[in-house]
């Protein structure tokens, strides 16, 4: 995109390498963290020691040399298995982040640019999305859809396109009024270019932070589908199943297999958080002080 | 002389809850190519819901109820959105009042110029460029600056801008709808100035639209006046700054502050405007007209010839003056 929002976020991000205040460092934090995961995911097979699938030592083992975070109830390696869990996360975060994108970004376009019938249908069940209970929602179609990556993805999308159809229908309806969409029209524009060239870019700015927000989200509503056995087929190292696998032993005072994903499952949330929190304090200038 | 455009009997109105707002109640006028119209009126005669309606860009809840607009001799009243497209931005342009949100934020001004021409010439991207450059050039841009977005310009320059995009293409017509209002006295003369300069060399037929009765003065060939969605008189321009025959003309010309008197009384006309859901059966203007009889009140006045090319909507000169 020629529009500079992309490069705006970007030279804010390597401004605030040193940052002045503190919720910048908001930002900086924020950005590692999710970084460094998704490095993670990316580089998984070369970062972990063993196959995370695999039977590689005696069951339970505690955190040592050989397994730096122990082994779980299979005897399989924890660090491992966390290390490709980040792949299991960050995909199904990006898909559903990107399908609920895609789909409530047209939609709300749509809707807001159209207006009448259409957009009142529209209104009505995407109100009706959003007023249910999200996880709720999400149980539902993952029961319904069964377990995969792309279906855990699309039951989670579910939850958070009406985020982004009410925000961008919102904003496209007081935009499509505005005097310069207007002169488009005065110019014999048509209604495509006119939503497309001058009433998108206008609408684009306001998505990264709502976007960020419920991609934290996304990752603990997969994480309590995994953990409810709704998320990903067994073997797949997944960190809410294995959090689940592994809070059967923690009476036994063996923690480690259940603490170190749970652990990463609030590292991701955590670090998407603050990216959202702070970017939308640097581009809204109306919270700045 | 064939005329550029002839408007007959329109009428526009905007259906709310309280009923349909009359905002454009019968009006007809005409004019020739390369001819200036100043279209005056108070704020709400109807005077900008005219001007979109030309341009068939009047938004819901307005609708352009019925008469007849003739452009170059077709009636495009009738004309589908499709055929309307083709004809904005090529043969009839707007330049709008506030240059500050009449372009794209997010569009290079340069871009603004090149989507201009290409939704109506399918020639290369490189070549409307050229003649975007040409085209700031012409309005006094410098066309190095066609990269800068539109936030970094003033809002004289923008409505340079604004006025490039509106004769992009040569339009044979060109509505200006207040556009000078938000600019400080000194740039509103520049641009007026630059205004007549390019509808001389263009040969382009302007509406001037504004509230504004002396910069009207300066650039107008035909007044035509508003008033409550009505057009009460229309006459050349000289014969209507020296002799206003309609009672509203007469006082807002005498209502024009004038330096060169000594007395600092300002003159008005007393009253408001009707409201136009409900308006008054008779003559609009009856309830703060100087010179009102009996007969305003019960009738609506006619719209008399007194000239080839100047009417009036008044009872006082209804039968008194020949018609030819």
């Amino acid at each position: 995109m020629k529009y500079s929002i992309s490069r705006f976020i970007v030279s804010n991000i390597i401004k605030n390498i040193f940052p002045r205040k503190g919720t910048e460092y908001f930002v900086l934090v924020g950005f590692i963290l999710v970084l460094l995961i998704i490095l993670m995911a990316i580089f998984a097979p070369f970062i972990a020691p063993y196959d995370p699938i695999k039977k590689v030592g005696e069951i339970l083992e505690r955190p040592s040399g050989k397994f730096l975070l122990g082994t779980d109830g299979l005897g399989r390696d924890v660090l491992s298995r966390i290390i490709f869990g980040a792949r299991t996360a960050v995909l199904v975060t990006f898909l559903a982040v990107s399908i609920s994108l895609s789909f409530g970004v047209l939609l709300g376009l749509l809707s807001g640019y159209t207006g009448g019938k259409f957009d009142t249908v529209f209104s009505l069940v995407m109100d009706a999305m959003y007023s249910f209970p999200g996880l709720i929602l999400a149980i539902v179609l993952a029961a319904m859809l069964g377990p995969g990556i792309l279906n855990t993805a699309m039951a989670i999308a579910v939850i958070y396109t009406p985020t982004y159809f009410r925000m961008v229908r919102g904003l496209v309806l007081s935009l499509k009024e505005s005097l310069f969409v207007e002169a488009a029209r005065a110019i014999g524009a048509k209604d495509r270019t006119i939503v497309f060239k001058y009433i998108f870019p206008n609408v684009i700015s306001s998505i990264p932070i709502v976007l960020s927000l419920n991609a934290a989200d996304a990752v603990l509503t997969l994480a309590a589908l995994s953990f409810l056995g709704l998320g990903l087929p067994a073997p797949t190292p997944d960190w809410g199943f294995d959090l689940r696998a592994g809070h059967a032993y923690l009476a036994s005072r063996i923690w480690w297999p259940s603490t170190f994903p749970g652990l990463m499952i609030v590292i991701l949330t955590l670090g998407f958080s603050l990216l959202g929190e702070g970017l939308n304090e640097i581009l809204n200038p109306e919270l700045r002080r | 002389m064939k005329n550029l455009l002839t408007i007959q009997d329109l009428r526009v109105y905007y259906y709310l809850r309280e009923g349909a707002v009359r905002a454009v109640d019968g009006v007809s006028f005409f004019m020739k190519r390369g001819e200036t119209v100043g279209l005056v009126g108070e704020s709400g005669s109807g005077k900008s819901t005219l001007g979109l309606s030309i341009l068939k860009l009047v938004s819901s809840p307005g609708k352009i109820v019925s008469g007849k607009i003739l452009f170059n001799g077709n009636d495009i009243a009738g004309w589908n959105e499709k055929k309307m497209r083709l004809l904005r931005g090529s043969r009839i342009s707007m330049v709008f009042q506030d240059p500050m949100t009449s372009l794209n934020p997010l569009m290079r001004i340069e871009e603004h110029l090149v989507e201009t021409i290409r939704t109506h010439q399918k020639i290369p991207k490189a070549e409307a460029k050229k003649k975007a450059s040409l085209l700031l050039n012409e309005v006094g841009i410098p066309p190095e600056r066609g990269g800068d977005y539109p936030h970094q310009f003033s809002g004289g320059m923008r409505q340079r801008i604004g006025i490039a995009l509106a004769i992009a293409l040569n339009p044979d017509l060109l509505i200006a709808d207040e556009f000078t209002s938000s600019l400080d006295v000194i740039v509103q003369f520049q641009i007026l100035n630059l205004m007549k300069k390019l509808k001389a060399s263009h040969q382009m037929g302007l509406i001037f639209i504004s509230h504004d009765i002396s910069l009207v003065s300066e650039i107008a060939d035909r007044i035509a006046l508003m008033y409550a969605g009505q057009i009460v008189e229309f006459a050349p321009a000289d014969i209507f700054f020296s002799e206003p025959l309609h009672p509203y003309s007469e006082g807002l010309l005498n209502s024009v502050p004038n330096i060169e008197l000594s007395d600092q009384k300002l003159n008005y006309i007393p009253g408001m405007p009707p409201d136009l859901v409900r308006p008054p059966d008779g003559c609009r203007f009856y309830p703060r007209c100087p010179y009102g009889e009996d007969i305003c009140r019960r009738k609506e006045p006619p719209l008399v010839q007194i000239e080839k090319e100047h009417m009036v909507k008044c009872f006082r000169y209804d039968g008194k003056k020949s018609r030819t």
